[in-house]
């Protein structure tokens, strides 16, 4: 296995077209699982076929294992590739399929044998060896693709969206499957997903891509409860971040957000260490649905709202209210069933909200704890 | 008119009739509608057929039995005095034809082939242009190249031979070889490319390992339509070749249109059927491919 | 991991290879574009230049402007040719669509013997146009063709010689074409049908349509693109047409059923008139042009639209 690193990559399709994928830097080490995820056309699918070295960049460099690759043919790059339409060789059996990158490279017949018995073991595939694609199930297609990626051991493996054909029970059984997998085999991998759970789920590291830039490139966790700007917040989790308009002002040394529901008004005490420019600036309060609960400390200011609509899911309760004039979300625990009209009492926690500039997007940081004196904005979280 | 109890026929699948002597009407109405459907293609049938039938009963009658008989009056008694006599006139043709044939489907398959995977797969800037460029052919008008054709095959010294006829067939078969290669590799997903180049096959092996297998159907597709079109060539044989290397077109219309001595019909016909039998078994054995070469031909890009 | 040296590629695996590779497929392509930039487009500039020309047996290159064009304009052949294209093209395309549509329609009533039909309708176009021309020379001959047959068959004063009537050569040729390319037009249409969605039939039963209303009003119309793609194959084989009339008439009686393809063919290889030839072959290519472009144009516009 080997370690990834991309420096300051760029990729445009023709001069004088926009990029593609700008600056692109991110580093991942030996037998990490890393997570390109954004929505279609950020250019995640580009990015993973300029790492296979598919298609050329415009700019900067490729290290795998520290060494520069951006200037040589996939076939040199020892990577190995599970595609979104799995692309198995249709007039090929699964052995052969297996063992085509194999043969390729010219390994022996025997080595051959057994690394397509090893993987067929692996993947619970050794009855369906000597079958075509066309015989075999979705899920079946998937393993002998993912099988044929890894017989031939190579440095890196690249996902491109390889559940998204998939229905969604076998979906979530393959999502567990690849974790296992990585676990047991810590190979170096990067996975192509629109699919935030898959993104939350699989990845020791995430990036976040929105019309080529990373917006945010973090562990999971930190992307979830941290997340660098407004397109992460909302991105990520599902039900999304609720987002409430409001303008702060301050009164003495408190800053107070107020939010309305029709039926009652509150005033939100915020730890906001900005200055006066923020006074009366409209912003965006971000709280994710299970952030809101009912009443029940004193401690915490209460929020009156009528219920407008109930999804019970099974595990949880979804109430939808009305804050600001924007439809909120609240995950209730699933033995509370309010009806509709229902004013319910809410709290949430305003140490734990976030806060986003509604113009720019910027996350605009909290608690005087964090910052003292200007709001400054959350610098991207680049481990380097 | 016929259409009208079709109506009936169809809507009957859907709709429940209203009350029982309804439902006995319609079944009248619609078989009776069925017959007449039925009727109108089986005599259409009839039609089409006829000048196969006359063809091949003219060819077994004797040149007397023609002329008291009619065209569909059954041969007093089969001879095949004609077909022998077309044979030794058209024999050696038919073979120039064959010589033709062969090469010239072959190379310009092969050659349509890589195009097609060259421009599905393997585009590059012009190749898009190219490919538009490479379509007018299939909607050329031949007259418009005759002229600087026959000078360049005089030049090269292959006037009158069937290297040049066959040089001839592969650039003008071009067009529409490539355009169903291409077709059928766009719409190949280009993954499967892709994932070859990562398993560390090259051009070649790609497409002789990958795509070439799965193109069977294509290729049928091609050999036929090739065949058909060159088999059935008249206007570059009767320009390009002359005496002893025309092909059988050419030499069954001297045959026909010859104005010397007595016209013996049933050796024209004989020599029409033996002109038109390679392309009829053809035909007969794969028509599924033909008509998808038609088809395809068709709807072109 | 012990075998991942194994499996690796070797390091020097050089550039050269990785440039062939890239080169690749511009040396496949590079003789077929010889080809066509030669084969197709030089050449007709090369016709073009020679119909500019006083060529006769032998090209010579003595600059005449148009004059060949002029002497086409006046020439009474010509406008005899392109006067039957007009009738042998316009009767021809007409029939075989309505021929075809109308056999399609009906093959399209879930008839039980369908495939073995559609290969009677189709195996003509199978043919080549001289063993079609063949057949129906002696179909139609007067005195022993279809003539004698309705004679025979007790239709005492049946008469039929157009294949020798200068007016009426023409329909002949338009039989057998039609005999020839209907089947194409009914498998085309055919195949047209097999997709359109069938709930939209549906639909329109519902809403209490007849069958022939659906056909008229729904099902046809979507075939638009079916319509306009025969439409371009048949006007491309009337053009062309050369093979039929060389071997049903070859041209005659006299030069009544002459056809342009005729025309050229005869000017430039057995008359000596090379660049009068040159001229009527560039005056064809317009012909296709001025179908072939509106129909492109179109095309490429509703795809943009879509």
């Amino acid at each position: 296995m080997a370690s990834l690193e991309l420096r300051n990559l760029n990729k445009r399709y023709a001069s004088g077209a926009p990029d593609t994928l700008k600056d692109i830097e991110l580093k991942i080490d030996s037998g990490e699982f890393l997570i390109l995820v954004g929505p279609s056309g950020c250019g995640k699918s580009t990015l993973m076929n300029c790492i296979a070295g598919l298609e050329a960049i415009t700019g900067g460099q490729i290290l795998i294992d520290g060494q520069d690759v951006a200037g040589t043919g996939p076939k040199d790059r020892d990577i190995a590739m599970v595609f979104q339409s799995y692309a198995l060789y249709p007039t090929m059996t699964v052995r052969d399929n297996i063992a085509f990158g194999l043969k390729m490279r010219k390994v022996p017949q025997a080595t051959i044998d057994e690394e397509v018995a090893r993987v067929a073991r692996l993947l619970q595939i050794e009855h369906l060896l000597e079958r075509k694609p066309a015989q075999l199930s979705g899920g079946q297609q998937q393993r002998v693709a993912m099988g044929r990626a890894l017989a031939r051991r190579p440095k890196i493996y690249l996902f491109d969206e390889p559940l998204s054909n998939l229905d969604a029970k076998l979906r979530v059984e393959m999502r567990t499957e690849i974790k296992l997998m990585h676990q047991r085999l810590k190979t170096t991998t990067v996975y192509v997903t629109h699919d935030q759970i898959e993104a939350m789920t699989l990845g020791d590291k995430v990036a976040v891509m929105k019309d080529g830039v990373i917006q945010q490139f973090a562990s999971p966790r930190g992307i979830y409860n941290d997340p660098a700007n407004l397109f992460v917040a909302s991105f990520i989790g599902s039900p999304p971040m609720n987002f409430v308009p409001v303008r702060p002002r301050r009164q003495g040394a408190q800053w107070l957000a107020a939010l309305d529901s029709g039926q009652a008004r509150c005033e939100l005490p915020l730890e906001l260490a900005g200055d006066e420019t923020l006074d009366g600036r409209e912003l965006l309060l971000g709280i994710r649905p299970e952030q809101i609960g009912i009443a029940g400390s004193h401690s915490l200011p209460t929020v009156l709202a009528e219920v407008k609509v109930t999804e019970p899911t099974g595990p949880d309760t979804l109430a939808f209210v009305e804050l600001n004039d924007t439809k909120v979300c609240c995950r209730l625990p699933p033995e509370i069933d309010p009806r509709v009209g229902e004013v319910l009492a809410l709290q949430f926690d305003p140490a734990r909200v976030l806060l986003f500039d509604a113009g720019s997007g910027e996350r605009i940081a909290l608690g005087p704890a964090r910052s003292n004196g200007s709001a400054k904005k959350v610098s991207r979280l680049h481990p380097r | 008119m016929s259409d009208v109890s079709v109506a009936q026929r169809r809507s009957s699948d859907v709709l429940l009739p209203p009350g029982e002597g309804g439902a006995k009407r319609r079944m009248r109405a619609m078989s009776l509608s069925r017959l007449a459907i039925h009727a109108t293609l089986i005599l259409a049938c009839a039609l089409y057929l006829v000048p196969l039938v006359v063809m091949l009963l003219t060819s077994f009658k004797t040149p007397e039995d023609i002329r008291t008989g009619n065209l569909l009056s059954w041969p007093e008694a089969f001879t095949l005095i004609g077909w022998i006599k077309a044979w030794g006139v058209v024999g050696s043709y038919f073979w120039n034809s064959v010589m033709i044939v062969v090469p010239a489907v072959l190379i310009s398959t092969v050659m349509g082939a890589l195009n097609g995977y060259v421009l599905s797969m393997w585009r590059f800037r012009g190749s898009q242009l190219f490919f538009g460029l490479l379509l007018f052919g299939c909607f050329l008008p031949f007259q418009v190249i005759l002229l600087p054709a026959s000078f360049t095959l005089g030049k090269l010294g292959l006037a009158n031979t069937t290297t040049g006829l066959v040089l001839v067939h592969v650039v003008y078969g071009l067009a529409f070889t490539t355009l169903f290669f291409r077709n059928f590799y766009v719409s190949v997903p280009e993954a499967l490319v892709r994932a070859a180049r990562l398993d560390g096959a090259g051009f070649f092996t790609i497409f002789g390992r990958i795509l070439l297998p799965m193109s069977i159907p294509t290729i049928m597709v091609c050999l036929i339509w090739q065949f058909t079109q060159i088999w059935n060539d008249f206007l570059f044989g009767v320009v390009f070749a002359s005496g002893d290397t025309q092909p059988i077109t050419v030499a069954l219309n001297n045959l026909v249109n010859t104005s010397t001595g007595i016209k013996e019909y049933n050796v024209d016909m004989a020599a029409a059927m033996i002109a038109g039998l390679p392309t009829l078994v053809v035909y007969v054995l794969a028509g599924k491919y033909f008509l998808r070469g038609l088809t395809s031909g068709a709807v072109k890009g | 991991m012990s075998s991942v040296a194994v499996f690796s590629p070797k390091a020097s695996h050089g550039r050269s290879t990785d440039w062939l590779q890239a080169w690749l497929p511009k040396l496949v392509l590079a003789p077929s574009v010889v080809i066509v930039l030669v084969g197709f487009y030089a050449y007709i500039l090369w016709t073009l230049l020679l119909s500019f020309t006083n060529s006769r047996f032998m090209p010579s290159y003595k600059w005449v402007g148009l004059a060949q064009y002029m002497r086409l304009m006046e020439n009474d052949r010509w406008w005899v040719a392109s006067q039957n294209l007009l009738v042998f093209g316009g009767l021809f395309i007409a029939i075989s669509l309505c021929l075809g549509v109308l056999l399609a329609v009906l093959l399209d009533q879930r008839i039980r013997a369908e495939g073995a039909i559609r290969t009677i309708y189709l195996y003509p176009m199978a043919l080549s146009m001289i063993v079609t021309g063949t057949a129906w020379q002696w179909l139609l001959n007067p005195g022993l063709g279809l003539d004698k047959l309705l004679r025979d068959w007790g239709w005492e004063g049946f008469r039929f010689d157009w294949l020798v009537d200068p007016d009426r050569v023409v329909y002949c040729l338009v039989m057998a074409a039609v005999w020839q390319a209907s089947g194409f037009v009914m498998a085309l249409f055919l195949a047209g049908l097999r997709g359109v969605d069938p709930s939209i039939v549906r639909a329109a039963q519902v809403d209490g349509a007849s069958l022939p209303t659906i056909y008229l009003r729904i099902v046809l119309p979507s075939l638009r693109p079916v319509f306009f793609s025969s439409l371009m194959i048949l006007a491309h084989i009337a053009i062309k047409s050369f093979d039929l009339v060389a071997a049903m008439t070859a041209g005659g009686p006299g030069y009544a059923s002459d056809l342009p393809a005729m025309f050229m063919y005869t000017h430039t290889f057995t008359r000596g008139q090379m660049g009068l030839g040159a001229a009527s072959a560039m005056l064809m290519l317009g012909a296709v042009l001025a179908i072939l472009v509106p129909y492109l144009y179109s095309e490429l516009r509703t795809k943009r639209h879509e």
